[in-house]
This record gives structure tokens, sequence and C-alpha cells, in this order.
């Protein structure tokens, strides 16, 4: 444990040592504030909620999450440090870990930078706030699911570019699995697959936690996403390190 | 423990690295006791640093094992890294950390912390004369700084085995020189194995020299006994010999 922190804060130190922590969370909130206010309505709709600006967060996420995971490994690859970093005293799987909590803690602060949507609704109305804390819970879900894609994929490659492109295909797949437009056409070729597509929907998963239910199978589903996907990043990292 | 009762701390035997068809390490043995400074030596491309990227447990050999002070670098690799210091080809370091944090996190990830991590560091880098960029990132120091970041890295812990890819490579002469009175200064507690192409430094520091070429062992003796394989008594003539015929 104690060796996961250590690579974690060191991989946080890196974000805020570059510009990526900057106009990432800058990006970021610009962003989440302009698709919440004028594409989502927030004020015309006359409801004291957070919905507009839920709606959108898994679509900015799936945007700007790659963008923090392709350099997780892809760098580290290209300028030779993994070798320096893989031959410390640590396993492979502290060293994935690591990186991938420092990305996860780093999308938590971008998070907690938006409560100006939660004051400026409670100073407007009064919204049910057990909802809202439910849907950043989603939110931080959402995004650690994604960083766990971007995490894996990342270790494929030298190539950050590579790395990013890929991660968005991918989480893209999993945002729309559930999309009338993938089940409709996988019910009608293979059905056991539009079922499956359903279940691994992680755009699905999240609209209950922003209707405020937090139910364990959710929490459950995270939880295996999120490991499924770093175990395969350890696995790749091994495969791939020397290469 | 060899037969003159040093202790053997570096174990190969076997060591075998295929990329598809191609052979870069075949079947390389040898053992590094105490005490002894081995000079690993080969052309471009002989898989000097693929034999150590083995040796460190980064690179999963094809064939054979590797143990570092007992440890199997592969089936007990945290055990072996714990004591190896490693300096990896070209020394990589990342290039936004200060050489204080770069240090300070290789110190903690090795498992010091408080007064004793402040002390390992202050002396790695009073060993490596890194005083005077201390808070400066390692992306704007020169290539000789950078090497010298890498070495401090390896010699944090003071390890019994060092293991050191090109260490003098980027170093003007005086820094070259300093690094060779470090390593024969450590040489007599510990194993070292340093890569290098430069035939005058295993005059200068090492007490015995293996030259590979084509990922094989072709020569394996002291400075001296090398010399004599070649009438001019030169080095340059003998590795130049062996591993022409080699390739």
């Amino acid at each position: 444990m104690r060796n996961i922190l250590i690579v974690a804060g060191r991989e946080l130190g890196a974000y805020f040592a570059t510009p990526v922590a900057s106009v990432f969370i800058v990006i970021f909130l610009v962003l989440q504030g302009a698709l919440t206010f004028n594409l989502g309505g927030f004020f015309d709709r006359g409801q004291a909620d957070l919905n507009p600006f839920f709606t959108f967060i898994p679509w900015v996420f799936l945007l700007l999450v790659p963008a923090i995971t392709m350099r997780l490994w892809a760098e580290e690859r290209r300028l030779g440090t993994i070798e320096l970093l893989l031959t410390l005293p640590i396993t492979q799987a502290q060293a994935v870990l690591g990186k991938f909590l420092a990305a996860w803690a780093f999308c938590a602060i971008a998070l907690l930078l938006t409560f100006p949507f939660v004051i400026t609704v409670n100073l407007l109305g009064r919204p049910d706030n057990g909802v809202i804390a439910s849907g950043y819970v989603g939110s931080l879900l959402v995004a650690g699911a994604f960083l766990s894609v971007g995490s894996a994929l990342s270790a494929l490659t030298k190539n950050q570019v590579i790395a990013f492109v890929l991660a968005v295909a991918v989480c893209f797949i999993f945002a729309v699995a559930s999309y009338p437009v993938v089940t409709d056409f996988l019910s009608r070729n293979t059905p056991v697959l539009a079922d499956i597509a359903r279940r691994i929907a992680v755009i699905d998963r999240f609209q209950d936690f922003t209707r405020g239910v937090v139910s364990l199978r959710d929490v459950i589903f995270f939880i295996t996403f999120i490991g499924f996907w770093l175990f395969l990043n350890t696995v790749l990292v091994d495969q791939r390190k020397a290469d | 423990m060899t037969a003159d009762g040093q202790s053997v701390l570096i174990e190969i035997a076997g060591l075998t690295k295929r990329f598809g068809s191609f052979t870069a390490v075949d079947t390389v043995s040898f053992n590094v006791a105490r005490g002894e400074v081995l000079g690993f030596l080969g052309p471009n491309g002989a898989g000097k640093s693929t034999t150590m990227r083995m040796l460190a447990g980064f690179m999963i050999p094809t064939a054979g094992r590797a143990r570092i002070c007992g440890h199997d670098v592969q089936a007990d690799g945290v055990a072996a890294r714990r004591v190896l210091g490693f300096l990896p080809e070209g020394a990589p370091t990342y290039p936004e950390m200060t050489v204080t944090g770069f240090l300070h996190f290789c110190g903690k990830v090795r498992g010091y912390s408080g007064r004793d991590l402040a002390r390992r560091v202050e002396r790695a880098v009073e060993l490596t004369r890194l005083q005077g960029v201390l808070l400066q990132p390692v992306e704007t120091l020169s290539k000789g700084f950078k090497r010298r970041v890498g070495l401090a890295q390896a010699l944090l812990h003071d390890p019994p085995v060092l293991v050191l890819d090109e260490p003098t490579d980027g170093l003007d002469p005086n820094q070259k020189h300093e690094v060779r009175t470090l390593i024969a200064q450590m040489a007599p507690e510990k194993a070292i194995v340093i890569s290098t192409h430069i035939l005058e430094e295993v005059d200068a520091v090492c007490t015995r020299a293996i030259i590979i070429a084509a990922g094989r062992v072709v020569a394996d003796a002291t400075p001296a006994d090398l010399q004599r394989r070649h009438p001019s008594g030169k080095l340059d003539d003998v590795f130049r010999q062996l591993t022409m015929q080699a390739a």
C-alpha cells in the first residue's frame, strides 16, 4: 500500500508540475459550464436540480479523461523511465494501481472544483442534495471506469496520440452500448450480445446515480469494470514494457 | 563462494533472449563476486544492454536465469531489486521532477523516510556532486548532470550489487575521472558490472572484463590477460580481433 501511494504521489505531482493540470481543469470547467448553462438550459428549466450538469458529464469525461491517461504508460515507455520505475523494488501491480489512483484523484479534484454549481442551485431553490451527492458519486465512478480503460490502452503504445484515440474509441463503445442504435442492431443479429451490451453500458449505470439511486449492483459493476481493465493493464505492461 | 573465498553476488546461467528469429543474447553465463568490477564490453548491438536488462529483472529472458544475492530476478524480483542499484541505458529520469524530488521519490520507494531518507539523499548527492542543481528540474540539466542523477539514484540505498549501463557516457573527462574514482572506492565491498565501449575505462577500473559479440561471450579474463592475447598488447586490438571474428 505504501508503495502504491508513493507512486500515486509522484504521478499526481507530475500533473501539477506540467501545464496538464491547469489546462485540463480550466477546459473541463468551461466546457462543463457551457454545456450545462447553454445546451442544458439550466435556468430555463426552472427546476432546482443538477440534471443538465450530470447529463453532460459522461460525455465531457469521454473526451477529456483519455487526455489524462494517455501519458500514464506511453510516456514512460517513450522516455525509458519505465525501465527505472520497474527496476525499483515495487511490483507491476503496485505501479499500475498507483498511477490509476493518481489519475482518479486528479479527476476528483476537477470534480470538486465544480462546487459553484451546487452552491448556485442551492441559492436559487431547494434541491435534493442527496440526489446531487449520488450524482457526484456516479460521476466519479464513470471517471474511474474511463480512466481504467485509458490507462490500460496507454500501456499498448509509446505514442500518446494513439493512446488517446484508442481510449476515446473504446470508452465511446462502453458509453453507447445500451443505446437503441446499438442494441436494436445487435438484437436483430445476435440477441445474446444485445443483452451483454445493455449490461456493460457505463452511461446506463450512471443514470441510476443521477436519479439518486446508489445500488449495490451498479457499484459492483463499476468496481469489477475498473478491476478488469487494471488487471489487463498489468498484463499489458508486463508484455510490452521492454519492447 | 568462489575458490578464493569471496561471495558470489551475481549469478547468470545460460541467459538467452530471442526476438523472433533474432538471438540478441545467446546462453551467457558468468558470476560476479564481491570486490569485483566487471567491465562488460562489446560492439553496439552485441547484447550488453539486453543482458543488463534481464539481470535487472526488467526484460524476461527466453531461457536461463539470473540471481542477485541469491534472489532469482524473475521469481523473487522485488527482493532482488532491493539489493540492486541499476542505471538503465541512457540514464532515464522523469524530466519534470527536480533532482531532489526525484531522489526523494526513489528513496521513499526503497522504504526510507524522515531523517534516514534525507541523510541517504544527501550522501548520494555528495558522491555524485549534484549539490548545485538540487532544485532544478531534470529536463533543464546537461547530459552529464542527467547521467549523474541516474547514478545517484542507483547509489542511494548503498546496494551490494551495482549494474551500470554506460555510466560515463556523455561525461567530460573530469567527470569521467570522478565516476571512475567513485567506482574504484566502492569496489571492495560491492559486486559491480559496468558496460562501456571505452576501453581505457576497463584498464582504469575493472578487475575483470567480459567481451560479448553477437550475443555470445567471446572472452572472460582480467584486462592484463586480455592484453597479452594480441602481439601489440593493446586492448583495442584485442577487442577488434575478438569481435570481428564473431561477427
